[in-house]
Order: structure tokens, then sequence, then C-alpha cells
């Protein structure tokens, strides 16, 4: 059974099997672009030691589904899937993994960069970052999905 | 009547709980609810004006009524990706 074209998950995230479920099926397409997110071992002058990912998880897998009609709507001939880890994540493993196919590469590439953006700034899921010496909650975007003008700024960064 | 309030990430560590049950005075909307919660741990209003709420796991504003059994939640900006 081909995976969920998005999904929250505390297990390993598998590009290979997410790039099939978005382009297995779709023989017009020539272009796949992918995008993974890392947990990296350093962030605004501290150690990162690792990542603890918290999600509310039903409003997170809507708010994901979102993103994909969103991204229907800016680019119909373009699909795209997108899963998100939770729970503790080590450096260099991934947190989230993106793929979009579409019959051209410019918006397979402009419906990642889009989907990114947009999963930063309106779904519900935070970083609590433990690093040397301590640790912190990362806190970036107040959620809204309907505030036109952030969901423009994502649309503008993604075709730029 | 009964709501069940739900608080994530640092909402969550200052309140000491990501789940609570409360009982409001109806009618209720979410303001409702956060005045309730402030007025009980005052350490969570410095969240007022950057979070978002959430009802029954939909996005939702403030000014949206509660109804019993509702879940309400609270939610710090997002730090995803």
């Amino acid at each position: 059974m081909p995976l969920p074209l998005v999904a929250l998950s505390p297990g390993v995230l598998d590009l290979q099997a997410l790039t099939q479920a978005v382009a297995g099926s779709r023989a017009g397409d020539g272009a796949v672009a992918s995008f993974a997110g890392l947990v990296r071992d350093h962030n605004q002058g501290r150690r990162v030691s690792f990542l603890d990912y918290e999600a509310y998880e039903p409003l997170a897998v809507r708010a994901l589904g979102r993103i994909v009609d969103e991204v229907r709507q800016a680019w119909p001939d373009t699909q795209v899937g997108v899963h998100h880890r939770t729970g503790r994540i080590e450096i260099g493993e991934a947190s989230v993994i993106i793929v979009a196919a579409s019959p051209h590469r410019a918006n397979a590439f402009a419906a990642c960069r889009y989907t990114i953006e947009r999963v930063k700034q309106i779904v519900p899921i935070w970083k609590h970052e433990h690093f040397e010496g301590g640790d912190v909650w990362l806190e970036g975007a107040t959620a809204d999905p309907d505030d036109e003008s952030a969901r423009q700024s994502a649309y503008r960064i993604a075709c730029a | 009547m009964r709501v069940t309030i739900r608080l994530f990430a640092r909402l969550r560590d200052l309140a000491g709980s990501g789940e609570l049950v409360r009982d409001v005075e109806g009618p209720a909307t979410v303001q409702t609810v956060w005045r309730h919660l402030v007025a009980e741990m005052p350490a969570l209003s410095e969240y007022e004006r950057t979070m978002s709420v959430a009802v029954n796991a939909d996005y939702s504003r403030m000014s949206a009524s509660v109804s019993e059994g509702d879940e309400v939640a609270f939610l710090p900006p997002v730090s995803g990706g």
C-alpha cells in the first residue's frame, strides 16, 4: 500500500517510499524535487545535542493536508507529499521530508520550497532544543492559516 | 460546563500539564476559557498576543463560542521543520 501524502510519526523518515507515493503513478511527470530538513549540531551559538519535536497531532495532520491542497491550487499540475517526524531526533537525522512531482522542474522546485515555508508558518509542531548546558523551546511564527500575507510571502519565496 | 484545555511546548511546561479539565460558566468563548486559565496561572499571560488557538483540533479565534465537552487548545508560536 502506498504511503499517505501527509504523515506525522516518531519513526525514521523514508524519502524513497515518499517519492514512490508522490510520483510512482504519474507517467506525465518529468521532474521530482525533494527536500529534507536535518537536525544540525549548532543553533544561535549553542552546541545542539538533539531536538525533541512535539506536535498537536490531529491539527498538525490537518495543517499538512491544507498545505498539499494549497500546492494543488497554486500549481495544478504538481503533486506534493510531506512527512514530519516527532519525538527525539539526533544530529544529522531528518525531521521533515518533502517530495514534489511535476511535468517540469520549475513547479517541482517551487512546490517543495513553498511546502517547507508553509510548514514553518502554520503546522503546530515545536522544537525543544537540548544543547550543551540547557534546553529551550524554539518559537517561530504565530500560526494563522488564514493570514493571506504570510501565504503570499511563502509563495514569493518559492518562486524567487 | 466542562471543557478540556490542551497546552503545548513551553505553555505546557509553564502550566505543568498538557491537558486540564475545567468548568467554565456558559455561554463561553475561547477568550472566556483563556481568562479562566490565566486567572489560575498568571505566568501564561505572556502568550496572549503571540499564541494561536484551536477548538476540537481545528484552528479557531478567541471570539469563537465553546460548547460542553469541547477541546480548547492554546498554541505557542510554531517551530516545525
